[in-house]
């Protein structure tokens, strides 16, 4: 019961909240014009694309960066996956505006112009241990047998790899992509300190929505994140399934 | 370079792991084409190592493995001739039963009608027709290993090796399993090595039987062969049940146990050789008929029996009765008949010579090479042991010593800390009237010990020995040179 009502005063009414807002103007009256705003706006379209855009491709680069690296560590023949475990879980122990703002500096040194490419370098760094995590789980999970049994029936070793290993550790991959693409859609620090305001994401523009523009950007500020926790949604939604599955 | 008869050719092999163990130990084998060979042993005794070396999974440390007459003991598995049933069926649970079954020929690249053609057939001789598409989490343990076996047989193997494949499954299931397996062996003709530590299921199976101890082949045979012939009592006691007995071989045909001779059929042990015997329950013959008293025995000389004894339990086993006599002599024999006999019934034993199977005993007492030390002491297995003046005085300080101690002149003790050294029971053998101990010391030495109390495998022991069973001799000079 207090469970429930956690829940429901600190996540559904928050939601609720949101939709309110979202669909109602200053006066109150029900409204769709934020949305119909938001389309009109090019440049908050723009950068709604740009978004997604450097989020996925955040994730691609964690999946090639992570996936050997899960690998490596969920190998038998690694003597001490701990050890590994233990780089790759280190840097999270530290706050990540602390590591963005580091990454800041190590731009200044070599002097490498704040940007996209440190932008990207940024995100990924932050978000790569969430990649490895769930990769590593299904990898170590697979059971050693079956992939001698592929060898055996006359699979070689990258055979043994695409057939088995793959296709077994989708779910862990899946995992991953929800966990990278979520939360970089929606970053707004990183790209600030990262690229001195120069790129506006959309995390920022919702959080520009509420902090400068006063309560007047509440209504519209409501709509983009509405906007964004669909497409949330749609993404979590396509890693469940997938989930459900292979682990049933 | 002319064919060899033989299928599998392993020539001693050996495979030491990391920790220094030996999984196999000097291992050499034959395999005919077309065999059903049963390697049989209890866990932990490298049946699964000498498997999973010819089928590739681990490469042995030494000797060499030839398959049809050509050196595979470094090829990769995947281009080995032979396919693996696994114990836990290491089926592919992304796959649903056809693509499972297809894995090997998909890789393979047969074409589609073709491979739907085999596929179909695989399924159809494991019984498992109307699965094609179901996945493979949904099967139930028996029908999970039949497309296992299917995914292993579509490949067409030469030989097929056989992981413990029915272990999980239950009993009945088993049996059935069993007389398919007997069946797919004949009408695929191919060679099947199947490993075990079920015994019945390995005497039901076979053409052939391996029983294998701590690395090491104890015997090879027929199933006949192994029951009625063990080569020692580590295969008689774990074949069947049997009365494993000491003896004592007084000359040809003539063997004395249970405090009298016995005839029987075996030769060439020598006079007065200390052995081992064993006779199967099911061969006593027992009768409470004219059985004479206690004060009787030994006056009426036209008596058949052997031995006189009471029965002091008896179980009802479905077909039979199992019975334990009590000798007048003290000790203890499992007789199977299929009348009962009430508790305390005196009753007599009779044995046919040709049922008395001799053995040689493996050692005759416990051997250890130690070195003398300062203050009547001789150590050996990392320890120092007491030893009585008199022998003490016979040797210098220094040297080199062989050690003998009998089996019943060492001294277990329930606390380990008593004990001048600490072990486990790893073996025992009830040998009548005594138990025969195997004693693993924590440095992984071996101490036999024959006692009259009773200890459970895997119990720690402390263990003693009194100076004066201690006897030393000069070391045998010519081994060191």
């Amino acid at each position: 019961m207090p469970y429930i009502a956690i829940l429901a005063f600190f996540v559904v009414l928050p939601l609720i909240l949101i939709g309110i807002y979202a669909f109602t103007n200053q006066q109150g009256q029900f409204t769709i014009q934020n949305f119909v705003q938001f389309f009109h706006r090019s440049e908050a379209v723009n950068t709604f694309i740009y978004s997604i855009a450097i989020a996925m491709i955040t994730t691609i680069i964690c999946i090639v960066l992570g996936y050997p690296a899960a690998y490596i560590m969920a190998m038998k023949s690694f003597r001490t996956p701990a050890v590994m475990a233990m780089l790759f879980i280190l840097p999270m122990w530290i706050n990540f505006l602390l590591r963005t703002l580091a990454t800041v500096e190590l731009c200044h040194m070599f002097n490498i112009p704040l940007g996209e490419g440190p932008l990207l370098f940024g995100m990924c760094y932050d978000f790569l241990p969430f990649m490895i995590y769930p990769i590593y789980n299904t990898l170590q999970k697979i059971d050693v047998s079956v992939l001698e049994a592929a060898c055996d029936l006359g699979a070689n070793r990258w055979e043994v790899f695409a057939k088995v290993v793959i296709p077994l550790s989708m779910p862990g991959v899946y995992s991953g992509i929800v966990m990278v693409f979520m939360p970089t859609v929606s970053t707004f620090a990183i790209s600030e300190l990262l690229t001195q305001n120069k790129i506006t994401l959309f995390g920022s523009l919702i959080q520009r929505s509420f902090g400068e523009g006063g309560i007047a950007m509440w209504n519209y500020g409501a709509a983009l994140s509405l906007i964004m926790l669909i497409i949330i949604s749609l993404t979590s939604f396509f890693g469940n399934n997938d989930n459900e599955e292979i682990n049933r | 370079m002319m064919k060899s008869q033989f299928i599998i050719e392993v020539s001693h092999v050996s495979k030491q792991f990391e920790d220094g163990k030996f999984a196999l130990d000097d291992v050499s084998l034959n395999v005919k084409k077309g065999e059903f060979v049963t390697i049989l042993g209890p866990s932990g005794c490298g049946k699964t190592t000498l498997l999973r070396c010819i089928a590739g999974f681990q490469v042995a440390t030494s000797g060499d493995i030839l398959l049809n007459g050509e050196d595979v003991t470094n090829m990769p598995p995947h281009q080995r001739p032979v396919n693996t049933v696994f114990q836990k069926y290491a089926l592919f649970p992304h796959l649903n039963v056809f693509d499972n079954v297809a894995f090997g020929l998909k890789l393979k690249g047969v074409e589609k009608s073709e491979m739907e053609r085999r596929v179909k057939k695989a399924l159809k001789m494991v019984a498992m027709s109307d699965y094609e598409y179901r996945d493979v989490d949904t099967l139930s343990g028996g029908q999970q290993q039949r497309v296992a076996i299917a995914r292993a047989i579509i490949n067409e193997p030469e030989v097929l090796l056989l992981d413990e494949p029915l272990a999980a499954l239950d009993r009945k299931m088993r049996a059935d399993m069993q007389l398919e397996l007997r069946e797919m062996h004949k009408k695929l003709g191919i060679t099947f090595i199947y490993v075990t530590h079920d015994q019945e299921e390995a005497l039901t199976l076979s053409d052939r039987i391996v029983v294998m101890r701590e690395g090491k082949i104890q015997q090879v045979g027929s199933p006949t062969d192994i029951y009625n012939e063990p080569k020692n009592s580590f295969v008689a006691n774990f074949i069947g049940e049997s009365n494993i007995l000491d003896a004592t071989m007084v000359k040809d045909g003539l063997v004395h146990f249970c405090d009298r001779d016995f005839e029987c059929v075996d030769k060439g042990f020598g006079e007065d050789a200390e052995v081992d015997i064993v006779i199967r329950p099911e061969d006593f013959y027992i009768s409470d008929r004219n059985i004479p008293s206690k004060e009787e025995v030994g006056n009426k000389t036209d008596d058949i029996w052997q031995l006189y004894g009471e029965i002091i339990s008896c179980i009802f086993k479905g077909v039979h009765y199992h019975m334990t006599v009590m000798t007048d002599n003290g000790y203890e024999l499992e007789v199977q008949d299929y009348n009962a006999f009430e508790l305390g019934t005196r009753v007599g034993l009779l044995v046919k010579p040709e049922d008395i199977q001799v053995m040689h005993k493996t050692r005759l007492c416990n051997n250890f090479v130690g070195t003398m030390r300062a203050g009547e002491q001789v150590e050996f297995l990392d320890e120092l042991w007491d030893v009585s003046e008199r022998t003490a005085e016979r040797f210098a300080v220094g040297e080199e010593v062989d050690i003998e101690i009998d089996f019943n002149h060492i001294n277990l003790q329930d606390d380990e800390e008593d004990g001048v050294l600490s072990g486990e029971v790893y073996y025992m053998l009830y040998k009548g009237d005594h138990y025969h101990l195997q004693i693993r010391t924590d440095d992984g030495d071996d101490i036999y010990v024959d006692t009259n109390d009773i200890w459970d495998k895997g119990d720690r022991v402390g263990i003693k020995i009194a100076p004066s069973w201690i006897r030393l001799y000069k070391r045998e000079t010519k081994e060191e040179s």
